[in-house]
This record gives structure tokens, C-alpha cells and sequence, in this order.
């Protein structure tokens, strides 16, 4: 029964897939604008106007194209962001293949590292063909407070031509290659949760749990922190309110996160917590020898996420300039800080530093330092790091013994819990007061006076919050589903045995 | 015809393969075990994770001798293996009813 319904639910899909882009052809490629501005001529600055709701918070942009004034030509992008940008985004596909790939495979026992490596390549894959056809649009396609628009599906109207905006005025990059930054960042985080129930998942059943929670609970949460009409279309009060109204719900609040604290590793560590939590520990946990099959692969991959991440973070400023170059040095400094911090910590209380600490102090460092990268200064970024380091140490150990739950490969004790301290560190770090660059005014052009840490952080927290409920309640919802769609564990006897044999029939070697 | 299998820390294998040639024993076999006796394992951490492992790597060697040259096998089995600390390993010999050489089909004493 299970398998008659997926198979007609896979042929409804590919089905759905083969058709619907014939439609999307026929109309006329869309004009360059959806918000149309006039130009920043005459608008008084509004220096007084209420700074609080003034002051714009940089995040994430959208790719709304600018005004298409009859007289204005098509903005071209600056040859140095764009090429940049297709650096930047090939870096964050290396975190995944084979970055993450290595690091998870690692991890675990040697007849599971092929479920492990398949998982990766293929939620990879899937999650890369969805985002070209509704992702994007649903995420960045147009104004809503919680999904875009479909006015972009199929990547309709997007010709090498179009461009998109970055956080400064009057500069621009491709529209495509923002589509396919992103869309590197839609296929990684998905697959971070699959760390929590390696070992036992069902390949069908990984493939089927991440194609819904990337549709309900990633794009919504991706759409809801990043997108706004970008800074072109801000020139007075009045189009900075129209604006707000008109961007993701907690970007309207003013929620800052620089390359996806909240998006991706707080969104990922809520669901692969539950994950764990609903489909169980795997058999004999807490009795047999479950070690790392391979620390030497663990490593390889951490450095690959490593240097992979500056292209996750310094790529989120969308350009080439001295904000990406902060960005750089903090992804830096603040790994750095926690690899350190990870290491010494164990030492002094294990009596050994280990090599798999040490990597998961770096990974526990730069999921920390995603939402800040570009917000706060470098000493701000050791101290994010340094924390990071301590409390996820304690999340992995402390924390994980308190829940309870077997989360394998510790996706909630590094980025969950990684995120949620790199969220609320953000609105302390981001302080000029600390280092940190402050919130733009888009109206004045200028930096806000006036920073509130703890009004900030106050807004943080509600983000995390949010993303927290809202990936919650996605990911039971959807675990249940694929439970009663496909089952979501493997027979006892393909445990055993290891899901290379079972699910893949392969074995990664052969002694 | 006794065959005597011994346990032994892998790093003195070479030592007890020369020993052993010094005196007249022509071939061993060896593989690769995992045991503890009194010797106690190690602990290993992995984050939060921590196991023990009590089965230590050694080497276990097989050679088949005629019954004349059983005392001095031991003795230098006993000898190269030896380094006075706990989990050296243990020798037992055992009887050998028939041995045959698969190449030319001799066998009992011929065939050692």
C-alpha cells in the first residue's frame, strides 16, 4: 500500500514537472520591475523620523529588479561582484559535496557511510530542481510576510539580463546567479538534518521528509528573514514603510541575519531535534560501540566546510567590497576562537583534546558566526566564537544527555544550539558600541545613531523563536506524514546490517 | 606432531619470526586478533560518547613442529615476546593428528 502510493505520488510529481514548464513558456517575459520607485530626486532625508523603525536592517535581498524608468537604462552589474558571486556560490556547493558529505560520513560506523554519502548527493539534487521551479519564487519571488510570490516560477521572466539588488544603492548582480547562491543554500541545510537519524532513516523516507520541510518550513523561514524590495526602492519614509510592509515578517521587525542563523542552522537543528526524537535511537545505543568510522574524513570535511563557509558568508553581502572583506576576517577569527576554545575546554575537563572536537569547535564557531558575520567587528567575532566553542561543547554532552534523545551526529547541540547563541550574540556584537558595524539607515544613508543592544536582542529572540516554532511544528507534521506515507526507519534487520547493504547494495569497503 | 599457536603483542612479532627461524622452524601463520586477558582496554571519547575498549590488537602465530622441537619453540617464542609487562600473551600447544603437504601429497613428519 505504502509503496502504490509513493510510486503514484512520484509519478504525480514528475508529471506535474514535465507539464507545467510548457505553460510557463508561453507568456511574455515579465518586465524589470515589480516595485516601481521614482527615483531618490527630491525625498527629504528623514533624520528625525522615528530612527527605530527608520533604521533598515541589512539582511539577506531580495531580487527585486529596479525601477524601469522609460528613460533609465538596465543597471549593469559590476563585473568584480558578479564574478565574485559565481566564486562564492561554487565554495558553498563544495560544502556539500563534498564537505558535509565527508564530515557526516565520517561520523558514522563504516556499513552506513554510503547512506550517508547518498543522502547528501541526492537531497542535494532534488532540493536544486525544486528550487529552479517554485523555490526561488516562493522564497524570493515577491513581497508576503511569510512565502513570496509564483510570478517568478520556473524562473519565468529571468534572462541573463536581469539583475538583482545587494545592499547597496544602485548595485546590482545577476539575477541567475543570485538564484543559484541561494539555491546552494536551499540544498545544504536539509541535509544537515538527516546528521540527527543517521544510521536508521529510510532513503525513501530522508528524500520524501526534505522535499516538505524545504517547501513549508525552509522557504517561509528563508523568505520571512531575507526578503525586502531592495535599498533602490527605500528613499524616504514613505517608501521605507511601504517596504516594510511589504518584506518578510521578521525582516520587517528587523531581525539581522547576515547568511542564515536563523534560515539554516537553527531551522535545521529544530528539525533534526524532533527527527531524533520521533524516530528513535538506533538499536543498541548506549551499548554497543557506535565510534566515528573515520576521523581522518571528519576532518577533511570540516576544512572543506571551513574554507567552503567563506563563501556561505562573505557571499551573503551579495558584492565585493570592505563589508565582504569584514565578513571574511570574522568567518575567520571566530572559527578560529572556538576550535580553540572546543579543544581546550575538553582538555581540561576530559583530559584529552580530540581531533573530533577540534572539528566540531570549528563547525560550532562559523554556525555561530553566520547570523554576525557581517555585522559584527573581529573581536566581537573571537568572543561569539569562544562562546560557541564552550556552550556547544555542552550541547553535544551536558545538553544532549539532558533531552535525551539520540541525535546522531549532534545536528541540534552544534547548529541549533550554535545558531541560537550566534542569533542573540548578533544583536549584542552588531552594538558600534562593540565593534560591530550598526544598522544602516537607508533613508539618511547613514548608520542609525542610536543601537539598543538589548532592544535588539529582544528582536533576535523573537526570530529564533519563530523560526523555532514554526520549524517545530513543520517537521512533526511532516515526519508523520512520511511515517504513514513510507515509513521513516529501516527493519531491524537492514539496521544490523548497515544501510550501504540494505538500502544501497553497496559496501564503501572492503576488508 | 604438536601445533603451537601463540598470542602475542604485535610489534614482537619480527623479533619471535626470527627467533623462531634461528631455530629450524621452517613456516608460520599469522593473523591479526583482537583480546584481552588482565590487561585492561582504553577509553575513548567521542564528544559526548564515551566507550571503553577492553579488546586490545594482537598477533596470534600458528607453526606445526615435530615433538622434539616443542621445548625450544617455546622457549623462544617465550624469550623474543617477552617484554615484562602486562599483556606479553600466552602459548598453547596443541596435538596434531595429520599434516599434509598440498604440492607434492607427503605427509605426517615429511610434511613439517
Amino acid at each position: 500500500m505504502k509503496r502504490t502510493f509513493s510510486t503514484l505520488l512520484l509519478a504525480a510529481v514528475l508529471g506535474l514537472g514535465a507539464l507545467l514548464p510548457a505553460v510557463a513558456q508561453d507568456k511574455a517575459p515579465a518586465t524589470a520591475s515589480t516595485t516601481a520607485t521614482t527615483p531618490a530626486a527630491a525625498a527629504a532625508p528623514a533624520d528625525d523620523a522615528k530612527p527605530a523603525e527608520a533604521a533598515v536592517a541589512k539582511a539577506e535581498a531580495a531580487p527585486e529588479a529596479p525601477a524601469a524608468d522609460a528613460a533609465a537604462p538596465p543597471p549593469v552589474p559590476n563585473k568584480g561582484d558578479t564574478a565574485w558571486m559565481i566564486v562564492a556560490t561554487v565554495l558553498v556547493i563544495l560544502m556539500t559535496i563534498p564537505g558535509l558529505a565527508l564530515f557526516y560520513g565520517g561520523l558514522v560506523r563504516a556499513k552506513n557511510m554510503l547512506s550517508i554519502l547518498m543522502q547528501t548527493m541526492m537531497i542535494f539534487s532534488v532540493v536544486t530542481v525544486l528550487w529552479v521551479i517554485y523555490g526561488y519564487p516562493l522564497a524570493f519571488g515577491g513581497d508576503g510576510m511569510f512565502y513570496g510570490t509564483l510570478d517568478k516560477l520556473f524562473l519565468k521572466g529571468i534572462t541573463p539580463d536581469s539583475v538583482a539588488a545587494t545592499f547597496s544603492k544602485g548595485v546590482y548582480i545577476p539575477e541567475l546567479i543570485f538564484v543559484a547562491f541561494q539555491c546552494t543554500f536551499a540544498a545544504i541545510t536539509p541535509i544537515l538534518i538527516v546528521g540527527a537519524f543517521a544510521e536508521r532513516i529510510k532513503f525513501s523516507a530522508a528524500l520524501l521528509f526534505c522535499v516538505l520541510w524545504f517547501t513549508f518550513s525552509y522557504l517561509p523561514i528563508a523568505h520571512m528573514v531575507w526578503y525586502w524590495a531592495g535599498p533602490d526602492a527605500i528613499t524616504d519614509a514613505a517608501t521605507l514603510e511601504a517596504v516594510t510592509a511589504n518584506a518578510g515578517y521578521l525582516w520587517a521587525k528587523g531581525a539581522l541575519d547576515f547568511a542564515g542563523g536563523t534560515v539554516v542552522h537553527i531551522n535545521a537543528g529544530v528539525a533534526g531535534l524532533v527527527g531524533a526524537f520521533m524516530i528513535g535511537k538506533r538499536l543498541g545505543y548506549g551499548r554497543e560501540a557506535m565510534a566515528p568510522h573515520s576521523l581522518a574524513f571528519t576532518m577533511i570535511g570540516a576544512s572543506l566546510l571551513w574554507v567552503g563557509w567563506f563563501g556561505f558568508n562573505v557571499g551573503s553581502n551579495l558584492e565585493a567590497n570592505g563589508v565582504a572583506a569584514l565578513a571574511f576576517v570574522n568567518t575567520f577569527v571566530a572559527t578560529a576562537a572556538a576550535t580553540v576554545a572546543w579543544s581546550f575546554a575538553e582538555w581540561m575537563s576530559k583530559g584529552k583534546p580530540s581531533m573530533l572536537g577540534a572539528a566540531s569547535g570549528a563547525v560550532a564557531g562559523l554556525v555561530a558566526i553566520t547570523p554576525a558575520c557581517g555585522f559584527v567587528g573581529p573581536m566581537g567575532a573571537i568572543v561569539i566564537g569562544l562562546l560557541a566553542g564552550v556552550v556547544c561543547l555542552w550541547g553535544v554532552s551536558g545538553l544532549k544527555r539532558l533531552l535525551g534523545a539520540d541525535d546522531s551526529l549532534d545536528v541540534f547541540g552544534v547548529h541549533g544550539l550554535g545558531g541560537i547563541l550566534g542569533a542573540l550574540l548578533t544583536g549584542v556584537f552588531a552594538s558600534p558600541s562593540l565593534g560591530g558595524t550598526g544598522v544602516f539607515n537607508y533613508v539618511t544613508n547613514a548608520v542609525s545613531p542610536d543601537y539598543s543592544i538589548l532592544d535588539q536582542v529582544w528582536i533576535q529572540a523573537q526570530a529564533v523563536g519563530t523560526t523555532i516554532v514554526w520549524s517545530g511544528v513543520v517537521s512533526v507534521i511532516a515526519y508523520k506524514l512520511v511515517d504513514v506515507v513510507v515509513g521513516l526507519r529501516v527493519s531491524e534487520d537492514e539496521e544490523r546490517e548497515g544501510l550501504d547493504i540494505s538500502s544501497h547494495g553497496e559496501s564503501a569497503y572492503h576488508s | 606432531m604438536k601445533l603451537i599457536t601463540a598470542i602475542i603483542k604485535p610489534f614482537k612479532l619480527d623479533e619471535v619470526r626470527e627467533a623462531l627461524s634461528t631455530i629450524g622452524v621452517q613456516g608460520i601463520t599469522v593473523t591479526e586478533v583482537k583480546g584481552f586477558g588482565r590487561q585492561k582496554g582504553h577509553t575513548e571519547l567521542y564528544r559526548g560518547a564515551e566507550y571503553v575498549v577492553d579488546f586490545l590488537p594482537k598477533v596470534k602465530l600458528e607453526a606445526a613442529v615435530s615433538e622434539d622441537l616443542v621445548e625450544r619453540v617455546i622457549e623462544a617464542i617465550e624469550a623474543s615476546a617477552r617484554t615484562g609487562k602486562i599483556g606479553d600473551g600466552k602459548i598453547f600447544v596443541f596435538d596434531l593428528e595429520q599434516v599434509v603437504r598440498i604440492r607434492t601429497g607427503e605427509t605426517g613428519q615429511d610434511a613439517l
